[in-house]
């Protein structure tokens, strides 16, 4: 099912001539509306009139995570806070949220997005399905939400959390699709299994998204659950779900080309790679009113897979994500930077920062959060009570900083491994197939 | 009357307590007193010495983690019930014994009991009113 054949199978010319198009429109708006883009403008000696196609995008300042810090929490939007319908936050890498905001066209060129993901997954407004993403400032849940009302699917806005409730909504209600992250997609598929519902199930797909999966997963959850399971990206400081997706092909994500416009570059130097080069992807929103975005650098490692699609779209499609340029983890779809937890000891240990590692595993399916603490002089008391009061303070800290919940285990001094004096902060066990 | 006692944190892996008391041992530091607290995870060795500054350093320069505290020693009689009347005193008082540790030392009849308590010069007072007995860093490490 192709959503809109005259935008995803437009021909590259007609394409790259309304990219140009857009891209000049924004450029010139932004370098009125946001202040900062308009001084890296004027640093580079550059004015709107000097980008007159995508061909000029090279030109263009980059923009960063670090920005939105610094303008923190409006100081980048493009649209005064009235034409500004809904704010969504993700955790930065300090105890700042990186804060976004949408227009009224906004949701509705996200809902489009999301409308032409899931009719590309063979999903109609004839389905039935269940948002097991998270509802709230995460882009997740609302996108999905939003985007399958718009294309008149059923929708069930379950959320995260109660597997057993989870469960028995989907076969109740007799959802056909559901979407989650992929290792609770892993998790509600053994559940199912070991509660004998599977027979009961209806489902026939997954929308399966927010962290970094392969195809090795991807085989087990289709097998496992006799359905197919599609891939869909985003972020939310472009847009949330649905800056790509796949198609019946499974073959890389389509990207939403005519809102945005993907680069690789090369993450030491900036400059672009070709098609079929991995480097860090960026991105420029050319739609976006509240919050547009130019060049900005997602620190996301994959490569433009190069040669058409046999669905017919002409949209490029990006490969699946390789890793990070940065040391941003993704543990159960939350994004989780190992400063915020070293923010977090600080508090303790009375102005010593103890020595920490992350350990991050799979272990059923779901992702372990371990974080291992040297004892140190700052919180040792002669009575066990007071240091467990300690650790289930560190514990509760890490819960509503990272919105996570995490082990926390005290080790002797000394203990933690160490690497050229540098400790070895994080341990990632999990292998993405 | 307040002792010092010097206090450890403990991993829990096989060699940890010996490798502490062998330190000590090998420095000529006399252990009077030893109590472990443990968890799943981790414990925490509690010793009266003789030297605990000394003790102190020793541990510290073979990288635990070490603390010096006050507890409170008294000195009951070794039959049954002698332990009950001290604590009674605190009970009736509501003060909290975070956790407490015996042993019969030199005093033949007699047991010394280290005592963790919220309110410290609250229980001594009440040791004193009560003609419990109580002992210093001298009496416990007293040799026979
Ligand atoms: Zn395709």
């Amino acid at each position: 099912m192709i959503y809109d054949k005259s935008i995803e199978c437009m021909d590259r010319k007609s394409l790259e001539a309304l990219q140009s198009e857009r891209l000049i429109w924004q450029v010139t708006r932004m370098y009125e509306r946001v202040p900062l883009f308009k001084m890296r403008m004027d640093e580079k000696g550059l004015k709107p009139s000097d980008i007159k196609s995508i061909k000029d995008l090279s030109k263009l300042p980059f923009s960063n995570k670090q920005d939105l810090r610094d303008n923190y929490p409006y100081g980048l939007f493009a649209e005064p806070l009235e034409n500004v319908v809904r704010i969504h936050a993700s955790s930065g890498t300090t105890g700042k949220q990186i804060v976004v905001g949408y227009t009224k066209n906004d949701l509705d060129m996200w809902s489009t997005c999301v409308s032409r993901a899931l009719n590309s997954y063979g999903i109609s407004k004839k389905d039935i399905l269940q948002v097991c993403y998270g509802y709230g400032l995460f882009t997740g849940g609302l996108g999905l939400h939003d985007g399958a009302s718009h294309l008149g699917c059923t929708v069930i806005p379950a959320s995260t959390g109660n597997t057993v409730r989870q469960m028995n909504t989907m076969v109740d209600f007799g959802a056909t699709a559901i979407c989650a992250t992929p290792s609770y997609c892993m998790y509600l598929a053994e559940e199912l299994e070991s509660n004998n519902l599977r027979d009961k199930l209806k489902v026939k797909r997954a929308v399966l998204g927010a962290e970094p999966w392969g195809e090795e997963m991807r085989k087990q959850i289709e097998s496992k659950l006799s359905i197919k399971a599609y891939d869909i990206y985003g972020l939310s400081e472009v847009l949330g779900p649905g800056v790509s997706y796949e198609c019946e092909c499974q073959k890389g994500l389509h990207i939403n080309e005519d809102m945005f416009i993907p680069e690789i570059i090369n993450p030491d130097t900036g400059e672009v790679l070709g098609d079929g080069e991995v480097g860090e992807l960026v991105f420029t929103s050319i739609t976006k009113e509240a919050f547009p975005v130019i060049r900005y650098r997602t620190h996301d490692l994959c490569r433009i897979l190069t040669g058409t699609c046999s669905c017919g779209r002409t949209f490029k499609r990006m490969g699946r994500i390789e890793g990070r340029t940065d040391d941003m983890l993704i543990i159960r779809g939350v994004n989780v930077f190992p400063s915020q937890i070293e923010e977090v000891l600080l508090k303790y240990g009375e102005g010593i920062t103890p020595n920490y590692q992350i350990i991050v595993d799979r272990v059923n399916n779901t992702d372990t959060l371990e974080v291992k603490v040297e004892m140190n002089e700052g919180f040792f008391f002669d009575d066990v009570k007071s240091i467990e009061l300690i650790s289930s303070n560190i514990r509760d800290s890490l819960r509503s900083v990272l919105g996570l919940s995490a082990q926390v285990t005290l080790v002797g001094p000394k203990t933690i491994e160490r690497s050229e004096g540098k400790a070895k902060r994080v341990i990632d066990k999990r292998k993405i197939r | 009357m307040k002792v010092k006692q010097v206090s450890i944190f403990v991993e829990n892996h096989k060699g940890a307590l010996l490798d502490i008391i062998s330190i000590l041992g090998n420095n000529n530091i006399d252990i009077k007193a030893l109590c472990i607290a443990d968890t799943v995870d981790y414990g925490v060795l509690r010793l009266i010495v003789d030297k605990p500054n000394e003790a102190l350093s020793l541990l510290k320069e073979n990288r635990y983690v070490v603390k010096i505290n006050d507890v409170i020693a008294i000195k009951i009689s070794n039959e049954p019930g002698g332990l009950s009347d001290a604590l009674k005193v605190l009970d009736e008082a509501n003060l909290n014994v975070s956790y407490l540790y015996a042993f019969i030392g030199s005093y033949g009849n007699y047991a010394s009991v280290m005592l963790k308590v919220e309110d410290e010069d609250k229980a001594i007072e009440l040791f004193k009113k009560n003609n419990i007995k109580l002992l210093s860093d001298e009496d416990l490490i007293k040799k026979d």
